[in-house]
């Protein structure tokens, strides 16, 4: 008899995970974009409005009369995500109905055009999880630069020459910045780790007020590699530090996934496109090279990646982060 | 019992009446009294709404859309450069057919900075989409605000009315409020039809391909023009309640041998009428109101206009490089009518340029000339400029 202990895979084959965003959009193959959506509602679960800025996910996921979304779902433009959100939030407050209200922008919608938006959503203290999935460009107008692009890396409004590396400028940290309006919550997921990412969903819905999840979410297009070299990708993000995934409450950080070895970041860089100027030989290829290196030596040491604790146990339920010595489910 | 209440005063309490659920706003002048009159009801305990002070009237535009997609009647207020702000969200809300009411506080826009009253605001979103309405008083402004919200909820349109920023909106004079039964009875509760519901998931502000857009702008600018019925619907039911009588699309009144109609929106209408009660010599003039701006009521207007000879507009606004809005429009309709009278077009008190009585003799003096394709600042004093700018 194993009634006291049901296998796990059988029981997800006979409950299978709420398809929020379901097949038949127009993403391209292994777009990072279509998987943060699908994973966070899988985690939400039906009851929940969408608010959605225009980009990739908008654009593809709703070509009239066609749409691939099963929650009720809104876009309105570019850089009012979070007001949109804020709005609809305030609608059933008033109502008295307690649905929870998703906003979703790329990170031009977020980081960039609709910051103001979002900041006041968040000093207002809405109860609106946004969930930012960041593909580091402007990647539905073709991709171009944004305040995400991480440094040195080439878009169409950023590349490389004869007298520049790509782009020149920082990758802003959104995470700090959003910290910093004393928001419950605040984390990073990939799309590499789902059970992280759905575990952070449901602690962001679990909290009264504004949450927010920056997603990492790789573009093939835009970043040049192949489709089906997303998740590996990805992973790489994490386990070279260039996207450390990590958990914040009122602006501290309680949570960091360890990576135990942490790789070279020319690992992760070498399977993209927009970084492949950085592997000619030339003297300032290298040096980009080596300030990213110590971009991700800088995120490691900080937030403390290699340190003690458990390490990251991808699977459902397990902690995948440790917060002070405790854990939590 | 008429009660002596400021412009802004009398319509955050009219918006009270009408129960909205959220009201989204950002502060600037002269709108400010309004959102100010909101948020102390609010504070007082005397108005159960969500009250979202955001952080820019872009934001404030967006949320109110958010929340009547959500199934909330909804609520803002902006002037002048907010306006603009709110432009493209604007567009939004017509676009996707979001019922819900904003007063605009109509000011000049920069740049030069100035705050006082035109109408340049309104004319800069002329083809957003909207239904916009002009009130001629705060009687008129207090009226309109009820029956906005049930002409954007019968129709599935935003609904702009626009109040002269100061002359109104700063302006103490006696108001009839109604009363709270008398709305309740004209305004039922809002039931969106295609609310945001987990219980029926939609989606709303999708991609539309070259394949169906011009069908969905045909739709949305017959929704407009049928909307002439709603706006004159809501304006005759609210008489048939409360007794009293505010414009409906066109409004024209004088003596049957008035040759001459002087068209204009807004508040400037009661100056022109005290003008023509003070000056019984001059010749006879028809006064035109015209209260609805969008859908422009064609039908409305030619019989306003019928049996004239010479038409003045009077206009708030300039559109550069061409003259009037409001002119180039009537004259575009006239233009195939045989019977059409000749069209002059004046700017006037532009930038809170006061309007004195003169301006109506003022106004028949300077279109005496036989061009009718005039269009001229009528209170320009030349003087003050340069040789080459007059
Ligand atoms: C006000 C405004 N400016 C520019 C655009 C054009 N535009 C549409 S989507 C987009 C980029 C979106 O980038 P991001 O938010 O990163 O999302 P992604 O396309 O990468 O999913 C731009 C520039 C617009 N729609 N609205
Ligand atoms: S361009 Fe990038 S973000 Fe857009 S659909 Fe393709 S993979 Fe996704």
């Amino acid at each position: 008899m194993d009634h006291q202990c049901p296998d796990p895979d059988r029981l997800r084959l006979r409950q299978p995970r709420f398809q929020g965003l379901t097949s038949g959009h127009r993403a391209c193959a292994g777009c990072g974009a279509a998987i943060t959506a699908r994973l966070v509602l899988e985690a939400t679960g039906p009851d929940v409005l969408v608010a959605n800025a225009t980009g990739c996910l908008e654009v593809f996921s709703t070509p009239w009369p066609e749409s691939a979304w099963r929650v009720p779902w809104i876009h309105s433009l570019f850089e009012n995500a979070g007001s949109v959100a804020a709005g609809m939030e305030a609608a059933l407050k008033a109502q008295g109905r307690d649905t929870k209200v998703i906003a979703f922008g790329g990170d031009g919608g977020t980081f960039d055009i609709g910051f103001r938006a979002l900041s006041g959503m968040l000093e207002r203290y809405h109860n609106v999880l946004y969930v930012c999935y960041d593909n580091e460009a402007y990647m539905n107008t073709g991709v171009q630069r944004s305040s995400s692009t991480p440094h040195a890396a080439r878009t169409t409004t950023s590349p490389p020459g004869k007298a520049r590396m790509g782009k020149r400028h920082l990758k802003k940290d959104i995470l700090s910045i959003v910290a910093a309006h004393h928001i419950p919550y605040a984390a990073t997921a990939s799309v590499a780790y789902p059970p992280d990412l759905r575990k952070k969903v449901r602690r962001a819905l679990a909290i009264e007020g504004p949450t927010f999840l920056h997603v990492h979410s790789p573009c093939p297009l835009g970043w040049g590699h192949d489709g089906a070299l997303s998740i590996e990708i990805a992973r790489l993000a994490v386990e070279t530090g260039m996207f450390p995934l990590i958990e914040l409450e009122r602006g501290g950080v309680t949570g960091v996934m360890p990576i135990r070895n942490p790789r070279p970041v020319a690992e992760y860089l070498r399977r993209q496109a927009r970084f492949r100027h950085l592997f000619q030989d030339d003297a300032k290829a290298r040096e980009e090279l080596e300030h990213l290196q110590a971009i991700a030596d800088h995120n490691i040491e900080f937030y403390g990646l290699t340190g003690h604790g458990p390490d990251a146990l991808d699977t459902e339920g397990a902690d995948t982060a440790h917060r002070g010595g405790m854990r939590w489910a | 019992m008429p009660a002596a209440l400021e412009g802004s005063q009398a319509i955050a309490r009219a918006v009270a009446l009408c129960r909205p659920q959220v009201v989204a706003a950002y502060p600037i002048t002269p709108q400010t009294h309004i959102v100010e009159n909101i948020s102390k009801l609010v504070a007082d305990g005397r108005f159960d709404c969500e009250l979202v002070s955001v952080e820019s009237e872009f934001s404030a535009a967006s949320v109110v859309l958010g929340a009547a997609a959500a199934g909330a009647r909804a609520y803002t207020a902006s002037s002048s450069q907010g306006i603009l702000l709110m432009t493209e969200v604007l567009y939004d809300i017509s676009g996707m057919r979001i019922p819900l009411v904003l007063t605009c506080a109509n000011r000049a826009v920069s740049a030069p900075l100035n705050i006082w009253n035109d109408q340049q605001d309104a004319m800069a979103v002329r083809d957003s989409g909207w239904i916009m309405l002009f009130c001629a008083d705060n009687q008129e402004a207090v009226d309109t605000t009820v029956q906005a919200f049930r002409i954007a909820e019968r129709t599935e349109l935003p609904v702009m009315v626009c109040v002269d920023g100061f002359t109104l909106t700063h302006t103490l004079e006696p108001i009839d409020l109604p009363s709270q039964e008398d709305v309740d009875a004209f305004l039922p509760p809002f039931e969106f039809e295609r609310r945001l519901d987990p219980a029926r998931p939609i989606s709303q502000g999708t991609l539309v391909s070259p394949e169906w857009f011009p069908e969905v702008r045909h739709a949305n600018y017959q929704a407009l023009l049928a909307a002439e019925a709603e706006i004159e619907a809501a304006a005759r039911d609210w008489a048939g309640l409360v007794g009293r009588e505010t414009g409906a699309l066109v409004e024209a009144d004088g003596p049957g041998e008035a040759r001459t109609g002087v068209l204009c929106m807004g508040s400037i209408h009661g100056t022109l009428e005290a003008a023509r009660a003070a000056a019984p010599d001059l010749e006879p003039v028809r006064l035109i109101r015209l209260r609805c701006f969008r859908p422009l009521p064609l039908a409305a207007i030619e019989a306003a206009c019928a049996g004239l000879d010479r038409l003045i507009v009077l206009e708030r606004a300039i559109a550069p490089g061409l003259g009037g809005v409001l002119t180039t429009e009537l004259r575009a309709f006239f233009a195939d009518r045989a019977d059409a009278p000749r069209i002059y077009g004046f700017a006037v008190g532009l930038g809170g340029r006061d309007v004195p009585l003169e301006t109506l003799g003022r106004a028949l003096a300077s279109s005496a000339a036989d061009n009718p394709r005039h269009f001229a600042v009528l209170d320009l004093e030349p003087e003050k400029l340069p040789e080459e700018d007059r």
